[in-house]
C-alpha cells in the first residue's frame, strides 16, 4: 500500500541496484523496482540507462507490471530508438490479444511512441484495431490516428486511415463517433482546406444523434465541431439549434458552453423576426447565469466568454446585472471580471443599484480592485448621462477618504467626465486641488495638470498650483512634463499679463534643458507659435476639443467576432485570437460567423435594413460629414488601395463607413454634394422595366454544355460570354450630373466571374485621372474583386472600356429593390454617386444544378406560402429550346416530365449565397405562353428571378 | 487538447507528471513551478501563460494540478477535466494530499492513462473505471466480463453496470438548498438565489427507469390548463405555502434524457448505483429567507466601536433551525472586545478578526441579540476600515426555494418488482451558502 517509500530512494548506486532487481527472477521484486523506476521518472531523474532491463519486463501478464512498463516505453523510447524496436514484437502481440482492453492498451501505449520504426509497425494492427468488434478499441484505435498523423501525416494519408475514421461517424456507438469526430477535427486543423471533415447535412444528422447518447467529454468534441459547419440557410440552422438547446441543462459547464458557442454562431443566420430566435435569446440567459454559480476558475471562464456574449448580444444578458455582483470571498481574478461585466450592463434603468455596489467595492482591500472599481464609477457617468451627476459626487465622497490610490485614480476619472461634459462640473475643482500634494502616479499628476491648464481662468491659483509643478520638472516622467508645458501655455493664453514669466522658463526647460524630442519638439512649436501669431496659438491651443466616445474598451468588431466562434476555449479567455498564442499553423485559421444571407433577412424589421448584423455600436462612429470626406479621400485616392486588401476587417471597416455616408447621400439627396450626386435611385430601374428593347444576342441558339458552349461562343467572337444574355449597356451617369464624366454600362457572367463592363466617356475639357471605384453594401454582398483598371489618363472626348471584376464577399445590406447596387465612383474631379440594377441571373452559379431527390425534398419542404406564379408571354420556343436557353444562363432543368401535352420542366437554380430556387416551368405546345411557378426559402428573390426568365427567354 | 498533467505538492516538486504531446517538455514542470507556485505575488488567473505555453491549474488543499497545453484549448473543459480528475482520485482512495498521492502514484498513472487519451477526456465514471481499475491487480475476467466493461465504459448507459441485485430497493433523495443572500444595511435585498441540488442514493436492482417529479411552476401551469387533474388537486392538499416554484436554470447529471426535459420537461433517467447528484438548480423569486440581520455599528470616537446584532428567525416555529454561526468582522486594530448576547456563546477570536457567535438551535419566528464593545488603539493610518459585512452560517429543515418533491416513480419491466416496493426517503435541508448582510 505505501507505494510512497519508492520516492524516497536517494542512495547512490541505486541505478546498480535497480538493474539487479529488475533482473530478478521473483515477480514481486521486479514489480518493486519497475515502480522505483517510474518513481525516479516523476521526479525528473534520467534512468533512460535502465531502458533495456525494463522492456525486458514487458513480456508478462500482470497488466500493471505490463502498463507501468508501457509508461516508461513512452517516456524514454524516442532517447533510444534502437532498443525501442525491441518492444514492437510484445505490442504486436498484444494487439491481437483475446482482451479488449490489453488490444486497446497495445494500440494505445504504441501510437504514443514516436519512433518511426516503431510507427511503421504501428499500421497494421491499427488498421485490424479500427474494425474491431469491440467499440472500447475502435474508440481507442480512432484517436491513435490523430496521434499517428502528428507523428507522420504523409503515412496517414497514404495507408487510407482518414477514410477509415471518416466512415467511424457512422458508428454504432457514440463515443466511437465522438473521439472520430475529436480525431478528425484536430487533423483537420492541420490541412485548413482539406475538407475533410466534410460535413453535410447527413454528416450532422449523425453526429445530432450521437450528441444525445455520448459522454460528456464526447458532447464537447461533437459541439466543438458542429460550431464549424455552416448551414446551408436559416430553416437548417434553426433546426440544429433546436436539437442543440437541450444541452444547456448539461451539469457540466464545458457541454454548456460550447452549446452557447453553437447557438451564438447559427443564430446569426435566423432572421431577426423570426419567434423561433426570440425564444433562442431567452433560452442563452439561465444558462449563463448558472455556471456562475460552477467553481472559481470556471466562473472566471465563464465570465471572460460572458465578456464577449454581452458585446455581441447586450440584449441577453441586460435584465441581470445582480448575479455579477461582487461577493466579499470571490478570488480577486473573478472580481475583477464581474466588475468589468457589470459596465457593460450598466444602464439608466439599473445605474442607480451599479453606482451603489461600486461605491461598496471602492472601499475594499485589494488595490487593483478598487482602482478598477473607482475607475467604473467614471465609466459609468461617461456611459449613462444621467448618472453623470450622481458618479461625480460619489467620486468626490471617495476623494474624501484620501485614500492615496483612490484619490489618484479619482483624478484620472474625472478629467475623462470633463472632456465629455464640458462645462458642467468645474464646481468639484476646488475639491480636487486640496489633493494636489498627496498625487504620486504620473497619470494622476497628468490629469490633475490637465484640468488647471483647462479651467486655468475659473482656478485663481492657477499659476501658483503649476509653478509648484515646475520645480521638479526634470525628475518628472515624459507624460506630465509634456502636459505642465501644454498646460502653461494655456495658462499663460488665458491670462498673459501675469504668467509671461513662468511660460518663459517652462518653454526653456522643454527645449533647453531637456534630451526628450517630443518634448523639445512641442516646446518650439510652441514658442514659434507664441512669437510669430498669438492669435493662431490660441486658435491651435485652445482649440474646442472632439467629445470622448462613450465605450472605450470594446473589442474591435471582426476580432470579436472571430472570438465568438471561439467560445468556451483559449483563445475566449485570452480575448486574442489563436494565431496570437498557438505556434505553427494549428488553429490559426480565421473563423468567421457565417453572414445573414442579404435576401433572407426580411424587409419587415427596420432596424434590420439599417444596421448590418456585425455593425460596430454607431456611438463609437464620430460624426458622418467630414468622416466620408476623408475616407472618400484615404480610400479611393490611389487606385492601388482599392486591390483586394488582404485584411478583411479593414476593408469591411472601410466599407461601412462608406455605406452609410452613401445611405444618408442618397437617401435625403444632401445638400452637401448638390448636383454631384450622379444617378438618382430611379435611374437605373429603367433597366429591369426595358428589357425587350434588347437585341438577339447569340445566346439565341443556346449552347447545350458548358465545354461545348465555350467553344461556340468563341466561335460567335462577339465578346459574348457563355450562354449568358448581356444586357447591352444603358447609361448610368449623364455627363451633366457628373462633371463631364459618363458612364454607361451593363453586367456580365464570363465562366463563373462577374463582371461589370462599363464605358467611361470624358466630355469634359480637361483630362482625368486616378479612378477609383467603391460599392455601398448590397444585397447579395457584390465588391470589386480588383482596382478600376483606367491606367492611361481619359483625355477629352475619349471613351474607354473597362470591365471590373466582381466578387460577393463583400458586406451584405438588404437593398430596395433587391437588385439594387449603388456605386461610387472618383476620378481627380470629384466623386460621383449612381446606381444601377443588375439581372439576378448574374448571380445564377454553374454548379447550381440540384439532384433530382434533394429538389423533390426541398419542394415539398418549403411552405407554399412562398411560391410565386407568373406569365411569361409570347415565347415561340419549344420546351428544349427554352430549357437550353436558360442553361446557358445557369438555370438547369434536372427533370422533364409530360402530362397531357404540357411539358413541365423542373428547374433549379443556386444563388452566390447558396441560396436555391426551384422553378416549375409549363409549356403548352401551341400555346406561346408559358407558367413559372417559383419556390424559394426567400421568396423575395421570386419576381426577379422572373424577370431573368423573361429576359433570357425573349432574347 | 491537454499536452499534460503535472501534479505537484505545496513546495512545488512533482508528484506525478504525465506528458500526453511532443509539445510540452520537461521544462514546463519547471516554468510552472518558478513562475505560479513560487510566484511572489498571490495568483491573479487560474490559467497562465507563460512562453506560449497555457497552464491551467486548481488547488485542492495543498496540492497543485496543472493542466498544460500549446493548443487553442476548450478552457472550460479542461477545467471541468482537472474537478472531475479531483473527484475520481477521491472516489478511489480519500482525500487529496501528498501521501496519498505518493502511495497511489501507480494507480494515478493508470487512471490517467484510462482518462486521457492523447489529451482527450475519455469516460471517467469512477463507477465504470472501478470495474477494470483496480488497486488488487487485475482479476483474470471472463469474455463475457471483458466484453461487459468495455460496453459500459463505453456505452450509452456508462454510468450502470447490469445485472445489480439488492434484495431491498431502496431510495434515498435529498434535496439541499443554500441560500445566498446580500442585504444592505437599511435592510434591502440586494441579490437573494438558491442554488439547490438533488441528492440521490439509489439502490436498486436491475435497469430501473426512473421519473422525477417536483412543483416545478411550468409543469404545474401546464397540468392547471389541461383541467382539473388529480395531481393538481394533491399538490393543494399536501403542499403548504407555495404550491409551485418558478426554477430559473437547471442542470442535470449526464443520466438525464434532456432531449425529453426540453420537449415535455420531464425529468426521467436510468439512475446511477449509489450515490450522485441528480440535478443542480437556481431560484431567485419568492425565497424564504430563514433568518434576517439586523446591524448596528456605531464608532464612538476613535478607539471604540459599539455593535449590536439582532437576528430573526422568519419560519414554521414548530421548525428548529440548527448550527447558527454569525460572524461579526472587528477591525485589524482591535485591542479588546466585550460581549453579551442572550442566547447561545459568542467570543471574539483574534486570528480571524471576528466574533463568532454560535447558537445551537432556534426556533421559528424567536429573534435574540448580541451587543459588543470594541476598543481600538489608535493608528495614524488614514484608510478607513473597510467593514466587511456580517456573515451567517445555519441549517434549517425546508427548503428556502419552497421546492417540494411531489413524486419519484421506479419502473423496472424485467425484473418483479414494482412502484409501490421501493422504500423511499425523502429529506429537505436548507443552508445558509454566502448569507451576508452589509453593516
Amino acid at each position: 500500500m505505501t507505494d510512497s517509500k519508492y520516492f524516497t530512494t536517494t542512495k547512490k548506486g541505486e541505478i546498480f541496484e535497480l538493474k539487479a532487481e529488475l533482473n530478478s527472477d521473483k515477480k514481486e521484486k521486479k514489480k518493486e523496482a519497475v515502480k522505483k523506476v517510474i518513481a525516479s521518472m516523476t521526479v525528473g531523474k534520467d534512468v533512460s540507462a535502465l531502458f533495456p532491463d525494463v522492456v525486458n519486463c514487458m513480456q508478462t501478464d500482470n497488466l500493471e507490471l505490463k502498463k507501468l512498463v508501457y509508461l516508461y516505453l513512452m517516456n524514454y523510447a524516442k532517447s533510444q530508438p534502437d532498443m525501442a524496436i525491441m518492444a514492437v514484437n510484445t505490442f504486436v502481440k498484444d494487439c491481437e490479444d483475446p482482451n479488449p482492453l490489453i488490444r486497446a492498451l497495445a494500440v494505445r501505449t504504441m501510437g504514443c511512441i514516436r519512433v518511426d520504426k516503431i510507427t511503421e509497425y504501428l499500421c497494421e494492427p491499427l488498421r485490424k484495431c479500427l474494425k474491431d468488434e469491440d467499440p472500447y478499441v475502435r474508440k481507442t484505435a480512432a484517436v491513435c490516428v490523430a496521434k499517428l498523423h502528428d507523428i507522420n501525416a504523409q503515412l496517414v494519408e497514404d495507408q487510407g486511415f482518414l477514410d477509415t475514421l471518416k466512415d467511424l461517424i457512422s458508428d454504432s456507438n457514440p463515443m466511437v463517433v465522438a473521439n472520430a469526430v475529436a480525431a478528425l477535427s484536430e487533423i483537420a486543423e492541420s490541412h485548413p482546406n482539406s475538407n475533410l471533415l466534410d460535413l453535410n447535412p447527413q454528416t450532422i444528422n449523425k453526429l445530432l444523434t450521437a450528441l444525445n447518447e455520448c459522454t460528456e467529454w464526447g458532447q464537447i468534441f461533437i459541439l466543438d465541431c458542429l460550431a464549424n459547419y455552416t448551414p446551408r440557410d436559416d430553416r437548417e440552422s434553426q433546426s440544429i439549434c433546436e436539437r442543440v438547446t437541450p444541452r444547456l441543462s448539461h451539469a457540466n459547464s464545458a457541454v454548456v458552453l460550447s452549446a452557447v458557442k453553437v447557438l451564438m454562431k447559427f443564430m446569426e443566420m435566423l432572421p431577426k423576426d423570426l419567434d423561433y430566435y426570440g425564444t433562442l435569446l431567452k433560452k442563452l440567459a439561465p444558462p449563463l447565469v448558472t455556471l456562475l454559480s460552477a467553481e472559481p476558475e470556471l466562473q472566471y471562464v465563464a465570465l471572460r466568454n460572458i465578456n464577449l456574449i454581452v458585446q455581441k448580444r447586450p440584449e441577453i444578458l441586460k435584465h441581470e446585472m445582480k448575479v455579477f455582483f461582487v461577493k466579499y470571498n470571490d478570488p480577486i481574478y473573478v472580481k475583477l471580471e464581474k466588475l468589468d461585466i457589470m459596465i457593460r450592463l450598466a444602464s439608466q434603468a439599473n445605474i442607480a443599484q451599479v453606482l451603489a455596489e461600486l461605491k461598496e467595492y471602492a472601499t475594499e482591500v485589494d488595490v487593483d480592485f478598487v482602482r478598477k472599481a473607482v475607475r467604473a464609477i467614471g465609466r459609468c457617468a461617461i456611459k449613462v448621462e444621467q448618472s453623470a451627476e450622481r458618479c461625480v459626487s460619489t467620486l468626490l465622497d471617495l476623494i474624501q477618504t484620501k485614500v492615496n490610490y483612490v484619490v489618484q485614480e479619482a483624478i484620472v476619472v474625472i478629467k475623462d467626465i470633463f472632456r465629455k461634459y464640458p462645462n458642467k462640473y468645474e464646481s468639484v475643482i476646488a475639491t480636487l486641488c486640496e489633493n494636489l500634494d498627496s498625487l504620486d502616479e504620473p497619470e494622476a499628476r497628468a490629469a490633475m495638470i490637465w484640468i488647471v491648464g483647462e479651467y486655468a481662468e475659473r482656478i485663481d491659483n492657477a499659476d501658483e498650483l503649476l509653478e509648484s509643478f515646475l520645480e521638479g520638472f526634470h525628475d518628472e516622467s515624459t507624460q506630465v512634463q509634456l502636459q505642465l508645458l501644454t498646460a502653461i501655455v494655456k495658462l499663460f493664453l488665458k491670462k498673459p499679463t501675469e504668467t509671461q514669466e513662468l511660460v518663459q522658463q517652462v518653454l526653456s526647460l522643454a527645449t533647453q534643458d531637456s534630451d526628450n524630442p517630443d518634448l523639445r519638439d512641442r516646446g518650439y512649436i510652441y514658442w514659434r507659435l507664441l512669437s510669430t501669431d498669438p492669435v493662431a496659438a490660441k486658435e491651435v491651443v485652445l482649440a474646442e476639443k472632439p467629445l470622448i466616445s462613450e465605450e472605450t474598451d470594446l473589442i474591435e468588431p471582426t476580432l470579436l467576432e472571430e472570438l465568438i466562434c471561439h467560445i468556451g476555449t483559449l483563445a475566449s479567455v485570452y480575448h486574442k485570437p489563436p494565431s496570437a498564442f498557438v505556434e505553427g499553423s494549428r488553429g490559426v485559421q480565421h473563423r468567421r460567423i457565417p453572414p445573414r444571407a442579404g435576401s433572407v433577412e426580411s424587409a419587415e424589421s427596420p432596424e434590420v435594413g439599417q444596421s448590418g448584423p456585425s455593425e460596430a455600436p454607431s456611438a463609437v462612429i464620430p460624426s458622418q460629414g467630414d468622416l466620408l470626406g476623408d475616407l472618400l479621400n484615404l480610400d479611393l485616392a490611389p487606385p492601388t488601395t482599392t486591390v483586394p486588401s488582404v485584411q478583411p476587417s479593414m476593408q469591411m471597416g472601410a466599407m461601412d463607413l462608406l455605406g452609410g455616408g452613401l445611405d444618408s447621400l442618397m437617401g435625403d439627396e444632401s445638400d452637401t454634394l448638390g448636383g454631384d450626386i450622379g444617378g438618382s435611385p430611379s435611374m437605373g430601374a429603367g433597366l429591369g422595366a426595358a428589357p425587350t428593347a434588347m437585341p438577339a444576342a447569340l445566346g439565341g441558339v443556346p449552347p447545350v454544355g458548358g465545354g461545348l458552349g465555350d467553344l461556340f461562343d468563341l466561335g460567335g467572337g462577339v465578346g459574348m460570354p457563355t450562354g449568358f444574355y448581356v444586357v447591352p449597356k444603358t447609361l448610368w451617369l449623364p455627363a451633366m450630373k457628373a462633371k463631364g464624366l459618363e458612364i454607361s454600362g451593363t453586367f456580365a457572367r464570363r465562366g463563373g466571374i462577374i463582371q461589370m463592363d462599363m464605358s467611361l466617356t470624358n466630355k469634359a475639357m480637361s483630362v482625368m485621372t486616378d479612378f477609383a471605384i467603391q460599392f455601398n453594401r448590397n444585397s447579395f454582398g457584390l465588391a470589386p474583386a480588383g482596382p478600376l483598371q483606367v491606367l492611361t489618363p481619359l483625355s477629352p472626348n475619349q471613351t474607354i472600356d473597362v470591365s471590373l471584376p466582381l466578387s460577393t464577399t463583400g458586406p451584405v445590406m438588404k437593398m430596395e429593390p433587391l437588385n439594387n447596387l449603388q456605386v461610387a465612383v472618383k476620378n481627380n474631379i470629384d466623386v460621383f454617386y449612381f446606381s444601377c440594377q443588375f439581372p439576378l441571373s448574374l448571380l445564377f452559379v454553374e454548379d447550381g444544378k440540384m439532384e433530382r431527390q434533394v429538389f423533390l425534398a426541398t419542394w415539398k419542404d418549403i411552405p407554399n406560402d412562398n411560391e410565386a406564379q407568373f406569365q411569361i408571354k409570347d415565347i415561340h420556343l419549344n420546351s428544349d429550346a427554352a430549357s437550353n436557353k436558360l442553361q446557358g444562363s445557369n438555370i438547369f432543368t434536372i427533370a422533364k416530365r409530360t402530362v397531357e401535352g404540357q411539358d413541365m420542366l423542373y428547374q433549379s437554380i443556386k444563388l452566390t449565397n447558396s441560396i436555391w430556387v426551384l422553378a416549375e416551368m409549363r409549356v403548352q405546345t401551341g400555346n406561346p405562353n408559358y407558367t413559372l411557378s417559383i419556390k424559394c426559402r426567400a421568396p423575395e428573390v421570386c419576381q426577379f428571378v422572373y424577370q431573368c426568365y423573361e429576359m433570357v427567354l425573349k432574347n | 487538447m491537454i499536452g499534460g498533467l503535472f501534479i505537484y505538492n505545496h513546495k512545488g516538486e512533482v508528484l506525478i507528471s504525465r506528458v500526453y504531446r511532443d509539445d510540452i517538455g520537461r521544462n514546463a514542470v519547471d516554468a510552472f513551478r518558478v513562475n505560479v507556485i513560487h510566484a511572489r505575488q498571490q495568483v491573479r488567473s487560474p490559467v497562465t501563460n507563460i512562453a506560449r505555453t497555457s497552464f491551467f491549474h486548481v488547488k485542492r488543499s495543498n496540492i497543485w494540478l496543472a493542466a498544460v497545453t500549446k493548443q487553442n484549448v476548450n478552457a472550460a473543459m479542461v477545467f471541468e477535466f482537472l474537478y472531475k480528475m479531483c473527484d475520481v482520485m477521491t472516489a478511489y482512495f480519500g482525500k487529496i494530499s501528498e501521501e496519498n498521492i505518493k502511495n497511489n502514484f501507480v494507480l494515478i498513472y493508470e487512471l490517467l492513462d484510462e482518462i486521457l487519451d492523447f489529451g482527450y477526456p475519455q469516460n471517467s465514471e469512477t463507477g465504470a473505471l472501478k470495474t477494470f481499475i483496480t488497486q488488487q491487480g487485475i482479476k483474470s475476467q471472463t469474455k463475457e466480463e471483458q466484453s461487459q466493461i468495455t460496453s459500459q465504459v463505453t456505452g450509452q448507459i456508462g454510468w450502470r453496470r447490469e445485472g445489480i441485485k439488492y434484495r431491498r430497493n431502496e431510495l434515498f433523495l435529498d434535496v439541499l438548498e443554500s441560500v445566498n443572500l446580500l442585504m444592505s444595511p437599511q435592510g434591502q435585498v440586494l441579490s437573494a438565489h438558491v442554488s439547490g441540488r438533488v441528492v440521490m442514493k439509489s439502490y436498486l436492482s436491475g435497469m430501473p427507469e426512473c421519473k422525477f417529479g417536483m412543483n416545478d411552476k411550468i409543469v404545474i401551469d401546464k397540468q392547471g390548463k389541461g383541467g382539473t387533474t388529480d395531481d393538481t388537486a394533491k399538490s393543494e392538499l399536501g403542499g403548504s405555502g407555495k404550491q409551485s416554484i418558478a426554477i430559473d436554470d437547471c442542470t442535470f447529471h449526464q443520466c438525464v434524457r434532456l432531449s425529453k426535459f426540453d420537449s415535455e420537461r420531464s425529468i426521467s433517467f436510468i439512475p446511477p448505483d449509489g450515490e450522485y447528484e441528480l440535478m443542480r438548480y437556481r431560484t431567485t423569486k419568492d425565497i424564504i429567507l430563514p433568518f434576517r440581520v439586523i446591524p448596528l455599528v456605531r464608532e464612538v470616537g476613535r478607539t471604540k466601536l459599539e455593535v449590536k446584532v439582532v437576528i430573526k428567525s422568519n419560519f414554521k416555529p414548530s421548525l428548529l433551525a440548527q448550527k447558527i454561526e454569525v460572524r461579526i468582522p472587528t477591525p485589524l486594530n482591535t485591542s479588546g472586545v466585550q460581549v453579551i448576547c442572550m442566547k447561545g456563546k459568542a467570543k471574539y477570536k483574534a486570528s480571524e478578526n471576528a466574533i463568532v457567535w454560535k447558537i445551537k438551535r432556534m426556533a421559528g419566528m424567536k429573534e435574540s441579540q448580541i451587543s459588543a464593545e470594541i476598543e481600538l488603539l489608535p493608528t495614524n493610518d488614514k484608510k478607513k476600515w473597510a467593514r466587511p459585512p456580517i456573515s451567517m452560517n445555519f441549517e434549517v429543515p425546508f427548503a428556502p426555494s419552497g421546492l417540494k418533491v411531489r413524486y419519484l416513480k421506479v419502473f423496472e419491466p424485467k425484473l418483479n418488482y414494482s412502484d409501490h416496493d421501493v422504500i423511499k426517503w425523502v429529506r429537505y435541508i436548507g443552508r445558509s451558502g454566502i448569507y451576508e448582510t452589509r453593516c
